[in-house]
């Protein structure tokens, strides 16, 4: 009981929730990025403009098929070889916006697909025009359909910045590690405690939107 | 790019076979033991049904770099001994299977359940409708889907770097290291990646279309 008291000290958690706000903060930026980005890539790869949408979905293909982890490493250690230097803070950024975009470029153009094409049809018939159709009957349609994939993308985006602990973003796993590294005995009570913090934040957003499908749904 | 690979293929694929090892052991026990909390999140049993849960909303909702490192580094404190590769294998398997069983558990539930009753009505027993009847039809049903957690799970295994597991991104770190070409050796890394996943993702989607 006595080490409990010691290892969750008023300092360590202060220290573990300081991690835990960058994981937070991080996460925020990146989710509102890749959205923004994954809804304009995967309606380009929805409405099929010759030879531009084929390009960009193999990009996102490809990105999609490699390791978030190789995609920092990459931004981090390699981009700087053209010249162009990031902090920790940045690089895991612009890693997580480049990685999670593609992703929800899939479940964008999925939900999409999942529309009923009588809408597009309909929506024309009344005279809108192909891009009113899209914002205002379509994509307002998909995007209920989609919460569900998008919200567990997001939860996964939130777990994948633990793996910028590799290039020393001062997260929650890092703060955890430097805790732990002062004294070992520490190392139980801190992988329990942040296990626990990733997983209430996590588990909060899918109760979110278990709650939110049932409402629009 | 080709003399960098040419003078490290040895490390390169040393680290190719370690992924794709892993990736298979860590596919096989996770189809297991996601299949059997699958199984038991459908059952009458309230008990079992909660036990299930907890295990599924537990691993997923953790990163699953918490859980190598804590196999990795907690685990060795008070229990035993374990090298990098296993405690990633591991990681993976547990963090898979809670993916898993929440695909195969969607798979039974999309199979008709007339299905059973009428297993039932010609006497079969519960356990053998499962067995021969409601779960050949749902693995049909959730193969595209298992072939995507396969993918995942490859890209996945790339946590391994972080535990000395001598997997593809660990040596592709060690070629980037010593020969100071880090964006070559980087780039040599993805397209081992690539090798594994590209293929299989179109095949998946090749499957999804078929299926509809």
């Amino acid at each position: 009981m006595a080490l409990l008291e010691q290892a969750y000290s008023f300092v360590n958690m202060r220290f573990l929730f300081e991690g835990l706000a960058v994981t937070l903060e991080v996460s925020v930026i990146s989710i509102i990025f890749s959205f923004i980005f994954g809804l304009i890539f995967g309606v380009i790869r929805y409405i099929e403009v010759p030879y531009f949408s084929a390009v960009v979905g193999f990009i996102i293909d490809i990105i999609r098929n490699l390791p978030l982890l190789l995609i920092i490493f990459f931004t981090y250690f390699a981009i700087p070889e053209l010249g162009i230097r990031m902090t920790p803070m940045s690089a895991s950024i612009v890693a997580l916006v480049v990685f999670e975009s593609m992703m929800l470029a899939e479940v964008v153009r999925s939900g999409i697909q999942a529309v009923d094409s009588g809408q597009m049809e309909g929506a024309r018939a009344n005279g809108l025009t192909y891009f009113q159709a899209m914002r205002y009957i379509i994509l307002p349609q998909a995007l209920t359909k989609m919460i569900p994939p998008l919200v567990s993308q997001f939860i996964s985006l939130i777990k994948d910045t633990s793996l910028a602990t590799i290039i020393v973003l001062p997260e929650l796993l890092y703060h955890a590690q430097i805790v732990y590294s002062q004294n070992t005995t520490y190392m139980l009570p801190m992988y329990v405690m942040i296990a626990l913090m990733y997983f209430v934040v996590c588990y909060i957003l899918s109760l979110a939107a278990r709650y939110l499908e049932r409402r629009l749904g | 790019m080709i003399t960098l690979f040419m003078n490290n293929w040895q490390t390169y694929l040393t680290g190719f076979w370690n992924t794709i090892l892993c990736s298979v052991l860590a596919l096989i026990f996770s189809l297991v033991i996601g299949s059997a909390f699958a199984i038991m999140e459908i059952l009458p049993n309230k008990v079992l049904r909660i036990i299930a849960h907890i295990y599924i909303e537990i691993f997923r909702n953790i990163p699953l770099l918490v859980i190598a490192m804590f196999f990795y580094i907690v685990i060795p404190q008070y229990v035993m001994k374990m090298d990098g590769f296993t405690a990633g294998t591991i990681g993976l398997t547990l963090y898979t299977s809670s993916f898993i069983a929440e695909t195969v558990r969607a798979g039974i539930q999309a199979v008709d359940s007339g299905q059973m009753e009428g297993a039932r009505a010609n006497g079969l027993t519960y356990w053998q409708a499962m067995r021969y009847i409601v779960l050949p039809q749902a693995y049909k049903l959730v193969i595209p889907p298992l072939g995507n957690q396969f993918i995942n799970l490859v890209k996945n295994s790339s946590v391994l770097a972080f535990l000395a597991g001598f997997d593809l991104m660990y040596q592709g770190q060690s070629v980037a290291s010593t020969t100071f070409q880090t964006f070559s050796a980087y780039i040599i890394v993805g397209i081992f990646y690539l090798i594994i996943t590209l293929p299989l993702s179109y095949y998946m989607r090749y499957l999804e279309k078929k299926m509809v």
